[in-house]
């Protein structure tokens, strides 16, 4: 396959999609990102068939606080916004400020996840474990994946960060970041589900 | 080819043009993104509030999620831009084929008949 | 020799095979141990056969014959069928887009060992106190922890390990076919085996994803206690079948649709005919694939859903005629008036027309919901799927082996032999099957290990295990042919059927880049439009330089071991007497999957060139394409 892009005259505008392996990067993991549109949603519609049902244990209108849930999509939405800003750094070729940017991405996406967890650890103390009800069970699946979604992208972007700490913006380097920050993006359009779907209409309906 | 694919680069190839193409853009991003907060306020002031019926929150809610769907995915991930027609399909059939599914799994369970 | 010049054949033979990325090599591991676990489940379906052909029969206990439907069903759809069509699918769609290999090399072989070792976990469960026995569909809660026994755990977890696998694999098809096409290789240029892999790899993303949801609840379940499938604290049991079939009935597309394609590539080389109707088949695919996601709650009819759901899934059933209508016509149209040769490939084309229309009759005799009450869960839909997946994916399986097997290695399959077998599988295939139709509607049921004495079923039966056994005999023929060709039959060259598509521009063996120079293509069947308006060689579309190829890695073996490992550990999580902490072995496992995926992170590789001196000394070696 023919390069055709020129190389001459710096980092092109697009640099994650300069090469055929960039162009394949991409275009691969847009259509990762529609499957795991259908894995989250089965877990969302085994939620929703699932909300009511509750047992003994308590109902979602019971624990859910709406503080809480709002300081992490916060956090979540704004580290959505770093990452954008991430990649107009990359792709002005401005190496050091992509990097600040992704770490406080990175940053962002620990608070939140730091959050989730002693919000789970309060849920236990209030009596709805994982065993309680299906209700409880299909609340922490979706959630739980969501969670792990979050640590995943967390390993993964400081990986790549440690790993291109000095190497600048190449083409090799460009496919990877873009498509860690379309991932992150992807965590941040479940979670905007996940406080309507749960916790908002677990209080409010 | 091979050898220049770890190699950094001095400048970019951006023209003045380009760039100030390029910062619009991140100030159209910035506003979509306060944008973005504004209507996740009125979400949870909706629901937090307790002054509007469930009837009307409930789906009030979901179309202020549909909203930020379509600025995550359009604005954010750059659905919008050109050379995006395949992502776009694969997305949007995506979206299509999830409702369904919803649907069945949260209706169509045996509890009540349709 | 020349070719020893390049990178791959410095290494030693298995360090090769087990670190190979060429998507050709790929294609012959998947043939190979989908052959394997095909004789397998074959085997099963033997013994099975045997037990119910006498009535009150005791060859088999009822408890292993639940083991034997389970494995089969299981074997064949996922490891299986699956896998042989990948085979197909791995090889012939680069070649047929002109392209040097797949987008992700590395993938495709995660793709390859995560499936592998998936199957090999699935089938370990024999060792360890015996396989899941609740069906291949596994409905809770009789799979459920309350119910099922360690056999359920391997299938959870080995079909999560081979369904990313196929995943990744599906992800890989596509973006192939998307971005690597030739120059003037447009998609409606395209051989329509390419847009139904395209099509069913689509099917893969949005079907397998599902799939890994619903087992990773069903894991949940078993491992735990999760409570979504106890209605004692307000869980639902329907909801595993809606997830079941919602992944259940797409993947029958997904195994149909190749077929659908191999037999498109069949029918127009041994008619001498363009395909006719080239566009209406290609929406009719999409129509087909997009249909195949609304219509799975035909499977739960009876379950009390509730009758305008009924309804609503009755008529979109109905409504799938319509599109592989289409294509029954279609190729009936090519055939007609074609100068037709029926060597076996052929035969199994042709063949598969009015088999498949059979099929398709019982299946839309079972989407009228109210009648389906009364066939649900008989040997009659025991005979319509097996229609469906006999007289169309395995015959399109068995022509397209023998229409590609010159391609792949280099002879062809003895005819004789080929035809003799043909019309032996097509007889015992009949014989077993036709008769379960009318069992099934003098009412003997699925899954049933034995039946009673003088109910009408005792003749039927024994002519259903005699055709089996003539099947049986059909496969073995068709070992001894692969030996026998090995063995006999002469070298052909590039082009032994006359082809019309790209696969067939290219010398055999296959060099490892597929084309020296990418082709420019000029219309569809582009190597047929070359034979009728230019020399019959393909134009190149570049000058003959250095070609790039991508590095052999160990990484998606020891990926997918880490995965097995894993997998295994979560399995003695329920075992009573684990000789280690299950969860040492789920974090070694976990250590070496993900510290596999971190190191091909961090290690940059950028392949390496197979020089053009090189390249031009092998092309010579390998005559001019012809």
């Amino acid at each position: 396959m023919a390069e055709t892009t020129d190389l001459s005259k710096g980092l092109p505008s697009h640099p994650e999609k300069a090469t055929l392996e960039g162009k394949n990067k991409f275009l691969g993991f847009w259509v990762f990102l529609a499957g795991e549109t259908t894995m989250f949603a089965t877990f969302f519609g085994t939620y929703l068939g699932l909300r009511n049902g509750t047992g003994s244990g308590p109902e979602a209108a019971d624990i859910f606080s709406l503080p809480l849930v709002f300081i992490m999509t916060m956090i979540l939405l704004t580290s959505s916004l770093t990452s954008v800003f991430a990649m107009f750094a990359m792709k002005k070729n401005q190496f050091k400020k992509m990097k600040i940017w992704m770490w406080v991405t990175v940053a962002l996406g620990t608070a939140f996840l730091g959050f989730e967890i002693y919000e789970f650890v309060e849920y236990v103390h209030y009596g709805l474990g994982f065993t309680t009800s299906a209700f409880a069970s299909s609340f922490y699946a979706l959630v739980g994946l969501h969670g792990a979604h979050v640590l995943f992208g967390l390993c993964w972007i400081s990986l790549l960060l440690i790993r291109y700490n000095k190497s600048g913006i190449t083409l090799t380097n460009a496919p990877k970041f873009y498509v860690a920050s379309l991932y992150w993006h992807f965590i941040d359009v479940v979670w905007i589900f996940i406080f309507t779907v749960v916790y908002l209409m677990g209080i409010g309906g | 080819m091979g050898e220049n694919l770890s190699q950094p680069f001095e400048k970019s190839s951006m023209t003045p043009e380009e760039i100030r193409k390029i910062n619009r853009e991140q100030r159209i991003q910035t506003i979509a993104f306060g944008f973005m907060i504004a209507i996740t306020l009125l979400a949870f002031i909706a629901v937090g509030a307790d002054v509007v019926p469930g009837s009307f929150a409930i789906p009030f809610i979901l179309g202020l999620a549909g909203i930020q769907l379509f600025l995550q995915l359009y604005y954010f991930m750059h659905l919008k831009d050109k050379d995006h027609g395949w992502p776009n399909t694969f997305i949007v059939s995506g979206i299509v084929l999830v409702i369904p599914t919803i649907v069945a799994l949260m209706l169509l369970i045996g509890v009540t008949k349709y | 020799m020349v070719r020893e010049a390049t990178n791959t054949l410095q290494k030693s033979v298995l360090w090769d095979w087990l670190t190979t990325v060429d998507h050709k090599k790929l294609a012959v591991l998947y043939l190979i141990s989908g052959t394997l676990f095909f004789l397998k489940a074959g085997l099963m379906a033997v013994f099975m056969r045997i037990q119910l052909m006498f009535p009150m029969n005791d060859f088999l206990s009822g408890q292993t014959f639940n083991e034997f439907i389970t494995m089969h069903g299981t074997i064949m759809l996922f490891l299986a069928a699956t896998p042989l069509l990948f085979a197909f699918m791995n090889y012939i769609v680069p070649l047929q887009i002109g392209a040097r290999d797949v987008a992700f090399p590395f993938v495709n072989a995660l793709g390859f060992w995560l499936f592998f070792f998936g199957g090999l976990l699935v089938s370990l469960s024999w060792f360890f106190g015996g396989a899941p026995d609740a069906g291949w569909t596994s409905y809770v809660p009789l799979a459920s922890r309350d119910y099922g026994g360690l056999g359920i755990d391997f299938y959870v977890l080995g079909l999560q390990v081979s369904g990313i696998g196929t995943l990744v694999s599906g992800i890989n098809f596509i973006v192939t076919i998307i971005n690597m096409r030739a120059p003037g290789m447009t998609m409606m240029r395209m051989p329509l085996f390419c847009w139904t892999t395209l099509v069913t790899s689509i099917l893969i993303v949005f079907a397998f994803t599902p799939l890994a949801a619903g087992l990773a609840l069903l894991m949940l379940d078993r491992m735990f206690d999760g409570m979504f499938f106890i209605p004692g604290e307000g869980g639902n049991v329907v909801i595993w079948q809606h997830i079941f079939w919602i992944f259940g009935h797409p993947e029958v597309y997904i195994l149909v649709l190749p077929a659908f394609g191999m037999i498109s590539e069949i029918i127009p080389t041994f008619s001498k005919k363009r395909l006719f109707g080239y566009t209406a088949m290609v929406f009719a695919t999409l129509i087909i694939g997009f249909l195949g996601f609304m219509v799975w709650m035909h499977h739960m009819f009876t379950v009390g859903i509730g009758p305008i759901a009924n309804s609503v899934f009755a008529i979109a059933t109905m409504i799938i005629g319509i599109p592989t209508g289409i294509k029954i016509f279609n190729w009936l149209f090519t055939m007609w008036g074609g100068k037709l040769t029926f060597n076996t490939a052929m035969l199994c084309a042709s063949s598969f027309v009015p088999t498949f229309v059979l099929g398709g009759v019982t299946g839309v005799m079972l989407a009228m919901a109210p009648v389906d009450h009364l066939y649900h869960d008989t040997y009659f839909v025991v005979a319509h799927f097996h229609y469906i997946i006999l007289g169309g994916i395995v015959l399109g399986l068995i022509g397209a082996t023998f229409y590609w097997y010159p391609k792949m290695f280099g002879h062809k399959l003895n005819e004789t032999l080929g035809k003799i077998m043909f019309w032996m599988f097509y007889v015992g295939f009949h014989l077993t099957f036709f008769v379960q139709h009318i069992l099934g509607l003098i009412g003997m049921p699925r899954r049933v290990y034995t039946y009673l004495e003088d109910q009408g079923m005792d003749t039927m039966n024994m002519i259903s295990t005699i055709g089996a056994f003539v099947m049986s005999a059909a496969i073995i023929l068709l070992v001894i042919n692969i030996v026998y060709s090995a063995m006999k039959s002469p070298r052909e060259g590039g082009d032994p059927w006359d082809g019309r598509t790209l696969e067939w521009a290219t010398p055999t063996p296959v060099p490892e880049y597929n084309f020296a120079q990418t082709p420019q293509v000029r219309s569809l069947d582009p190597l047929f439009y070359e034979k009728i308006h230019g020399d019959g060689t393909m134009k190149p579309a570049e000058p003959i330089g250095d070609i790039h190829m991508p590095n052999g890695s160990i990484y998606p073996f020891t990926i997918s071991l880490g995965l097995f490992i894993a997998g295994f550990g979560f399995i003695m999580l329920n075992m009573e007497n684990a000789i280690i902490s299950p969860w040492i072995v789920i974090a070694v496992g976990g250590i070496i999957t993900f510290g596999s995926m971190a190191l091909h992170s961090v290690k940059e590789d950028h392949g390496y060139h197979i020089s053009k001196e090189t390249v031009e000394q092998m092309e010579k070696e390998v005559g001019t394409n012809g």
